[in-house]
C-alpha cells in the first residue's frame, strides 16, 4: 500500500524537484540569480559636454586646427605616407629574410657550440631537467633579472597613470562593479570549483619549472588569470580580504629583493671562481637544481601580482 | 682579480637594489636612498677609472655567473665605459638636486617614491647599456630605459605630458622594434649574442661574401632604430613636448642622459659588434652625416621660432643631437672622439640650461612666455648666471665646454675627405650663428631690467640664493663641470681616445 505524501513534503523531495526542473515547470535559480534587468546607464550629459569641450579646447588651443598649416598638410598626406612607409619597411624586411638561412636547417650558424653545450651539459651544470629553465635562470640569469624588472617598472608606470590617490566620492561612473551583475550564481559556482584547480595548477607549473615545461612566467600567468576570475565573480570586497595594494607591494618587493640578493651572491662567487656552496641535488627531484626553484617561485609571484594589479588598476576602482 | 674590478657589477646591482627597496619606502626616505646610491655609484666609477688608468689594464671582462662568456652573461669595463658611467651619474645627481623643489611641487605626494624607483632603474639600465658585452642584455635594458623614460614624462599629470608620453612611447617602441629585428637578424647570421664573438663571425662571413645584403639591411635598421630613440632630425617630433612639459629633473635627465645612452649603444654596435670597416663600407655614415647636418640647421631654426623658453631649449637638443651624429658621419676617428666629447658637453650644459630656465620662469609668475622673462636674471641671480653660462657654452665661447667640442668638430672636418669637409664647416658656422641668435636673444632679454611697477603689477617675486640652497649648489656645480670640461679638455680627450682604442 502506498501512502500519499502530503503536498508540502513532496515539494521538498529532491526527486520531485529534479523532475520539475527536467520538465521545465520550475527554475531552481529563481531568487538566487539576479533576475532583475540592470538599470540602464544614463550618461551624465554635463560630464559628456565638459569632456567634449576639453577635447575641442585641446584641438583648438594646442594644435590650432583651423589655422595650423602643418597640421592640415599632415592630415592630407598622412594616409598615403603611412601606407608607403609600411610597404617599404615590409618589403625591405622580406628581402632581408629571403637572404637569411632557412629555418630548421642543421647547418645554420645558430647551431653552434653554445647550443650544443646547453643541451649536452645543461643538466650537469644547472641540475635542471628542463634545459630552457636552466638557460634563463642559470646560464643567462642576468637577462631574466632585467626582464622581471621590466615587469616591475611597467606596474610602477601603470600605478602612476591609473592609481587615484585623491579620494573621490563614490560615484557610479568611478566604479565598474556597479554596472556588473552582483550575485551571478553560475559564475560564482563555477569559480568556486575552478579557482582552487587553477591556483593549484599554476603552483604546480611554477614548482615544476626545472623538471617539465613551464616555470615562473607561465605559472605566474596562470595564477594571475585565476585571481582575475575570482575578482570578476565575487567583486573587490571579497578580494580585498586577502589582496590589497599593500599585499601586492610587499609580495613583489620580497620576491625581487630575494632575486636581487641571491643572484648578486651567485654572480659574485661566479666571477671570482668561488664555490657557491648551493647544492644542485639529484636531478629530477622536486628540491634540486640549486637556486632555480626559489627563483622560479619569485618570478611566479611577481608575474601573478603584476597581472592581477594591471587588471584591477584598469578597472577604475583600484585594488 | 682586484676587488675594484667588481665596480661595474656592483653599480648595476646597487642601483637595481635601491629601486626595488624604494617601492616600500615613503618618498622622503626614497630620495635619500637614491641620493646616496648615485653618490656611491659616482665614487665607485671614479675609483674604477683611476684603477684602469694606473694599472694600464685598459679593459677587462667580468663574468656574470658561473659560466664563461658565450654560455653565460658577461659585462666589460674599460676607460671609456668608466668615464661615461662617472659623467652620467654626476649629471643625474645634479639634475635631481636642481629640480628637487619642482618634484615636490608637481608630483603627487604619494607618488614620490615611484619617481625615485624610475630614476634608480633608469640609472641601472644606463649603466648596463654602458657596460654590457652582450647584445641581448643590451636589448633588455633598452626596454627598462624606455618604460622608465615614459614614466618620467607622465608622472607630472597634465594633459600635455600624457600626450607627450604617448607620442614618446609610440616612437620609442618603433625604435626598440627595429633594434630587436636587427639583433634577431644578427643572431640568425652569426649564431651569437656576445659582442666579441659576433665581431669575429661577421669578419668571417663578410670575407666570404655571404649575407652581404641582409647585413646591409641589419646595419640600416639598427641605426635607424637607435636614431629614432635618440631623436635624430626627422624623428624628433616627440621631443619638444616631452622635454617641454615634464617636470624639470625629468627633462634634464631625458635630454642629457637617456638619448645619450642610446647613442653610446650605437657606438658600441658600430665598433664592437659589426666592426668599423664593415659599417664604413655600407655607406651608412653618409646617411647619418646628411641627417646630422639637417638636424643642426632645422633644430636651431625651430628654436628661433619658439616663444616658450622650455621648448626652445628642447629644440636646441635636436640641433645638438645633429652635431653628434654629424661627428660619426665624418667617418674618422677624430669625428667619433669629437662626438663623444660633445655627449659629455651637451649632458653638462643642457641640464644646466633646463634647470636655470626653471629658476627664471618661477620668478616670472610661472609664465614661460619669452616677453615675461624680461629682467628675470635680476629677480633670480643664480638662475641668471646659470643660464648665461649655459648659453655661452652652447654658442661656443672659449673657457666653456662648448668651445672645445666645436673646435674638435672643425678639426675633425678638416681631416676628413674634402667632400665632407666643406659642408661640415659651412653648416657648423651657420649653426653657431643660429645658436647665438636664439640663446643670446634670451640672455639679453633676461638681463634687460624691468620697471619696478610692472614687476609689482604682474606679481613677480625676487628670490635670493639663501632661499634655494640646493638649487644654488646644483647650478654652481654644473657651472664648475662646464668650466672643467672647457679648460681641462686635454686629459679628458686623451681618456676618450684611449678608451676608443681598446674598444676595437
Amino acid at each position: 500500500m502506498s501512502r500519499q505524501i502530503p503536498k508540502n513534503e513532496l515539494n521538498k523531495k529532491l526527486s520531485y524537484r529534479l523532475k520539475q526542473w527536467f520538465l521545465g515547470e520550475s527554475d531552481t535559480y529563481v531568487g538566487i540569480l539576479e533576475s532583475q534587468p540592470q538599470e540602464e546607464r544614463v550618461p551624465d550629459q554635463k560630464m559628456i559636454k565638459s569632456h567634449q569641450q576639453d577635447q575641442q579646447a585641446l584641438l583648438e588651443q594646442v594644435h590650432d586646427t583651423q589655422h595650423n598649416k602643418v597640421y592640415k598638410n599632415f592630415f592630407r598626406f598622412y594616409r598615403i605616407t603611412a601606407v608607403v612607409c609600411c610597404v617599404a619597411l615590409v618589403s625591405i624586411l622580406l628581402i632581408a629574410v629571403s637572404y637569411l638561412p632557412p629555418v630548421g636547417n642543421p647547418d645554420n650558424p645558430a647551431h653552434n657550440e653554445v647550443v650544443d653545450k646547453y643541451i649536452e651539459d645543461g643538466l650537469q651544470d644547472t641540475g635542471a631537467v628542463n634545459v630552457v629553465t636552466g638557460m634563463i635562470l642559470d646560464y643567462r640569469a642576468f637577462d631574466t633579472f632585467g626582464e622581471s624588472n621590466v615587469l616591475f617598472i611597467a606596474t610602477c608606470t601603470v600605478l602612476i597613470l591609473m592609481r587615484n590617490d585623491k579620494k573621490k566620492p563614490a560615484d557610479h561612473d568611478h566604479s565598474d562593479r556597479h554596472w556588473e551583475p552582483k550575485s551571478d550564481a553560475i559564475l560564482q559556482k563555477v569559480t568556486f570549483v575552478l579557482f582552487p584547480i587553477i591556483a593549484i595548477y599554476g603552483i604546480y607549473v611554477v614548482l615544476n619549472g626545472h623538471l617539465s615545461p613551464g616555470g615562473g612566467f607561465s605559472g605566474g600567468a596562470i595564477i594571475g588569470a585565476g585571481l582575475i576570475l575570482y575578482l570578476n565573480a565575487y567583486g573587490t570586497e571579497k578580494t580585498r580580504r586577502f589582496f590589497t595594494e599593500k599585499t601586492y607591494k610587499y609580495i613583489s618587493f620580497a620576491a625581487l629583493l630575494f632575486y636581487c640578493l641571491a643572484k648578486s651572491y651567485s654572480f659574485y662567487t661566479g666571477a671570482h671562481h668561488l664555490e657557491s656552496g648551493i647544492p644542485l641535488g639529484t636531478p629530477g627531484a622536486i628540491i634540486s637544481s640549486g637556486l632555480i626553484l626559489p627563483l622560479n617561485i619569485c618570478v611566479g609571484m611577481v608575474v601573478a601580482c603584476t597581472m592581477y594589479a594591471f587588471y584591477t588598476l584598469f578597472r577604475k576602482e583600484g585594488f | 682579480m682586484e676587488f675594484v674590478q667588481n665596480v661595474p657589477f656592483f653599480s648595476i646591482m646597487i642601483s637595481m637594489f635601491s629601486g626595488i627597496v624604494s617601492s616600500v619606502l615613503p618618498g622622503k626616505v626614497a630620495r635619500k636612498v637614491n641620493c646616496f646610491m648615485i653618490t656611491l655609484v659616482t665614487a665607485m666609477s671614479v675609483w674604477l677609472l683611476v684603477f684602469l688608468i694606473q694599472s694600464g689594464i685598459g679593459s677587462y671582462t667580468f663574468m656574470m655567473g658561473h659560466f664563461p662568456a658565450p654560455f653565460g652573461n658577461e659585462i666589460r669595463a674599460g676607460v671609456l665605459e668608466a668615464t661615461m658611467a662617472m659623467f652620467f651619474s654626476i649629471i643625474m645627481l645634479l639634475a635631481l638636486w636642481g629640480g628637487q623643489t619642482k618634484i615636490d611641487e608637481e608630483i603627487e605626494e604619494s607618488k614620490h617614491n615611484i619617481y625615485y624607483i624610475l630614476i634608480n632603474l633608469l640609472l641601472s639600465s644606463l649603466l648596463a647599456l654602458i657596460y654590457t658585452n652582450d647584445l641581448f642584455t643590451a636589448y633588455v635594458f633598452v626596454e627598462i630605459n624606455t618604460i622608465a623614460a615614459c614614466g618620467l614624462i607622465m608622472i607630472r599629470q597634465t594633459g600635455r605630458t600624457i600626450e607627450a608620453a604617448v607620442r614618446y612611447m609610440i616612437m620609442s617602441l618603433l625604435g626598440s622594434g627595429l633594434l630587436l629585428l636587427g639583433i634577431c637578424m644578427i643572431y640568425d647570421m652569426t649564431g651569437h649574442l656576445l659582442m666579441s664573438n659576433i665581431q669575429e663571425t661577421i669578419a668571417k662571413i663578410m670575407a666570404e661574401g655571404t649575407y652581404s645584403v641582409p647585413m646591409l639591411i641589419t646595419i640600416g635598421i639598427i641605426t635607424v632604430g637607435l636614431a629614432i630613440k635618440s631623436a635624430l632630425f626627422p624623428f624628433h617630433s616627440w621631443l619638444p613636448d616631452a622635454y617641454g612639459y615634464s617636470t624639470i629633473s625629468s627633462a634634464a635627465i631625458l635630454s642629457s642622459l637617456v638619448s645619450k645612452g642610446y647613442i653610446f649603444l650605437l657606438i658600441k654596435i658600430i665598433y664592437r659588434v659589426i666592426g668599423y670597416e664593415h659599417v664604413a663600407n655600407s655607406h651608412i655614415f653618409n646617411v647619418i652625416f646628411i641627417f646630422g647636418l639637417c638636424g643642426m640647421i632645422f633644430g636651431s631654426v625651430s628654436a628661433i621660432w619658439e616663444k616658450d623658453i622650455r621648448r626652445m631649449i628642447a629644440f636646441s637638443s635636436v640641433a645638438q643631437i645633429g652635431y653628434i651624429y654629424m661627428g660619426f658621419g665624418l667617418g674618422t676617428e677624430a669625428g667619433v672622439v669629437a662626438s663623444l666629447f660633445h655627449i659629455l658637453m651637451h649632458g653638462a650644459t643642457k641640464s644646466l640650461l633646463f634647470i636655470s630656465a626653471m629658476g627664471l620662469t618661477d620668478v616670472s609668475g610661472k609664465s614661460r612666455d619669452f616677453f615675461n622673462l624680461t629682467g628675470a636674471a635680476y629677480r633670480n641671480k643664480v638662475a641668471g648666471v646659470g643660464f648665461l653660462v649655459g648659453s655661452l657654452s652652447m654658442v661656443g665661447i672659449p673657457i666653456f665646454s662648448g668651445f672645445v667640442s666645436k673646435l674638435m668638430f672643425a678639426e675633425a672636418a678638416v681631416q676628413a675627405s674634402p667632400m665632407k669637409m666643406f659642408p661640415t664647416l659651412v653648416v657648423l658656422a651657420i649653426s653657431t650663428i643660429l645658436n647665438a641668435i636664439y640663446f643670446l636673444k634670451t640672455v639679453l632679454r633676461i638681463y634687460t631690467p624691468e620697471k619696478k611697477e610692472v614687476e609689482q603689477a604682474k606679481g613677480f617675486v625676487r628670490i635670493s640664493w639663501k632661499e634655494q640652497t640646493v638649487f644654488t649648489i646644483a647650478i654652481v656645480l654644473f657651472i664648475l663641470l662646464n668650466i672643467v670640461l672647457g679648460t681641462n679638455s686635454k686629459p679628458i680627450i686623451e681618456l676618450l681616445i684611449e678608451g676608443l682604442h681598446n674598444f676595437m
